[in-house]
């Protein structure tokens, strides 16, 4: 990263001037991720001043999309962590394969690789025809992409050791066709996906869930503001609903923690006991 | 260093290794005071399917405790933290650890850079970065804002790491404080820690 120009000071002025102007509230995320994502944006774009940073960001609409959509880590993979999507296949979904429907959210879901993720287990688990995902973020470029299921080609050998080591026991390719140099993925597969822009700090609870996944999103946010998106969850889940948490978050200092109990042990999902 | 100030306030050091530092990080760990005052960030490039083994791997090296950073965890003096695989770890104002997905960083997650830069904005001249051995250009901008900030640089004499790479690159954009051999850094690190307990009975 080039140097740090947009100091402390100048970062709160523009979180004001979001909320403000724009109703986006950045103001309890770590600061620190901030702060390199926005002097990140500053160099990339090649803005002299902080001044003109400034302006452009209170008076360009446009702008403000480029901006939600760098300053939020759009970043993701297919079957990260495969142990984590192994301990679904074992001990989630034959619990979830039980109820007449299955409703799934994954909050904050980026590009949408984790949701197809999962209706990938779904579908192998016989249990695709019950369900649907729901798969929400705040920054609609990327609910735009997911909606296509169209992801790099040189992703898929990484892609399918990961699904490999989750447990799957097909070829990973039978579940897209490529494209040039891009994987175009089965459209029976989002024909169950709903996307949804939904911005974690400010909007409510929309649905109740047998499983909620918040993977990688928490990391960005202080402790009070976690709080608060622990609470929706704990609000959006069924009795003995899961929730499922990125490898290194995790629901132990949150106001919910003795409701829940963790599921097997090592990986970060929790079911709810009352 | 100790005996002419330099470095008497350090309060935390980051060291960060690439390809060639495991061993040299191996070799320190058992030689480190018990009476450790700082706080020692490690970040070290790996695949990321070590899981958290070498957080275990470390801590067998040493009577200190070891541990993998976790988010919003206080940095406290006398402990040595891993930076997770697969994320960045970053510094907060508050002296917490925080976590980051961010995009890779001179192909690597967790990036040197990313540590040190954030660690050097926060602790300022408190703060030494360490960089040993790699085939990689990670970990030159952040040592340089190491330095910018005030903070001591000490890089391992790319005549004795493994792999000469990572400390040329730094040693073409900057010009540390120190060069050391893998030999010498458990007692930089040691003098450190010393100057640090005798400035603090000193004020
Ligand atoms: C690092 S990605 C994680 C993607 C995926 N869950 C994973 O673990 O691979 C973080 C995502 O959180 C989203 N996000 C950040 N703040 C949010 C908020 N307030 N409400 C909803 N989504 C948010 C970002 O837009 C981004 O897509």
């Amino acid at each position: 990263m080039e140097y740090t120009v947009v100091q402390d000071e100048e970062i709160d002025i523009l979180l004001l001037d979001l909320l403000e102007r724009h109703g986006y509230d950045f103001t309890d995320y770590s600061k620190a991720s901030l702060k390199r994502r926005i002097n990140r944006l500053f160099s990339l774009d090649r803005f002299p001043s902080f001044a003109e940073f400034r302006f452009r960001l209170k008076n360009d609409p446009t702008y403000i999309r480029r901006f939600i959509e760098q300053i939020t880590v759009p970043v993701t993979e297919m079957f990260r962590d495969p142990n984590f999507y192994r301990a679904l296949r074992e001990e989630v979904l034959p619990t979830l394969g039980t109820y007449p429907f299955i409703r799934i959210w994954h909050a904050g879901c980026s590009t949408g690789e984790e949701v197809y993720s999962m209706a990938i287990l779904l579908k192998e688990a016989n249990l695709f025809h019950k369900s649907l995902l729901y798969a929400t973020d705040i920054n609609p470029e990327v609910l735009e992409k997911a909606r296509k299921g169209i992801f790099p080609l040189s992703q898929m050998k990484q892609y399918s050791e990961n699904y490999i080591l989750s447990g799957g026991k097909n070829d990973f390719s039978s579940y897209y066709s490529a494209i040039y140099d891009h994987a175009k993925f089965d459209a029976s597969l989002n024909s169950k996906m709903i996307f949804s822009t939904h911005n974690l700090v400010s909007d409510r609870s929309f649905n109740e869930f047998q499983l909620i996944l918040c993977r990688n999103v928490l990391i960005y946010f202080d402790r009070d503001l976690q709080s608060r998106v622990f609470k929706l969850f704990d609000d959006s889940l069924d009795h003995l609903g899961f929730l499922a948490l990125g490898s290194k978050e995790t629901i132990r200092f949150s106001g919910i923690a003795s409701k829940y109990k963790q599921v097997g042990g090592k990986e970060k999902i929790w079911r709810k006991t009352v | 260093m100790a005996e002419n100030g330099v470095g008497s306030g350090i309060e935390a050091v980051v060291i960060g290794g690439s390809a060639g530092s495991l061993n040299v990080i191996l070799n320190t760990l058992p030689l480190l005071t018990r009476q450790l005052k700082l706080s020692i960030i490690i970040v070290l490039h790996r695949k990321s399917s070590y899981d958290s083994s070498l957080a275990n791997l470390l801590g067998g090296k040493t009577t200190l405790p070891v541990k993998e950073a976790d988010e919003k965890e206080p940095i406290l003096p006398g402990k040595i933290y891993l930076a997770p695989a697969d994320y960045h770890l970053l510094i907060e104002k508050d002296k917490t650890f925080s976590l980051d997905y961010s995009e890779k960083i001179h192909y690597s997650r967790p990036s040197l850079d990313a540590t040190f830069q954030t660690a050097a904005e926060v602790y300022r001249s408190g703060l030494a970065g360490l960089l040993l051995s790699g085939a990689n250009s990670d970990g030159a901008e952040g040592l340089r804002s190491v330095k910018a900030n005030g903070g001591l640089t000490a890089i391992q004499d790319p005549e004795d790491a493994e792999v000469s790479y990572m400390p040329d690159q730094a040693l073409s954009k900057m010009k540390p404080d120190y060069l050391l051999s893998a030999k010498e850094i458990a007692g930089f690190l040691n003098d450190l820690s010393q100057a640090r307990s005798t400035r603090n009975k000193g004020s």
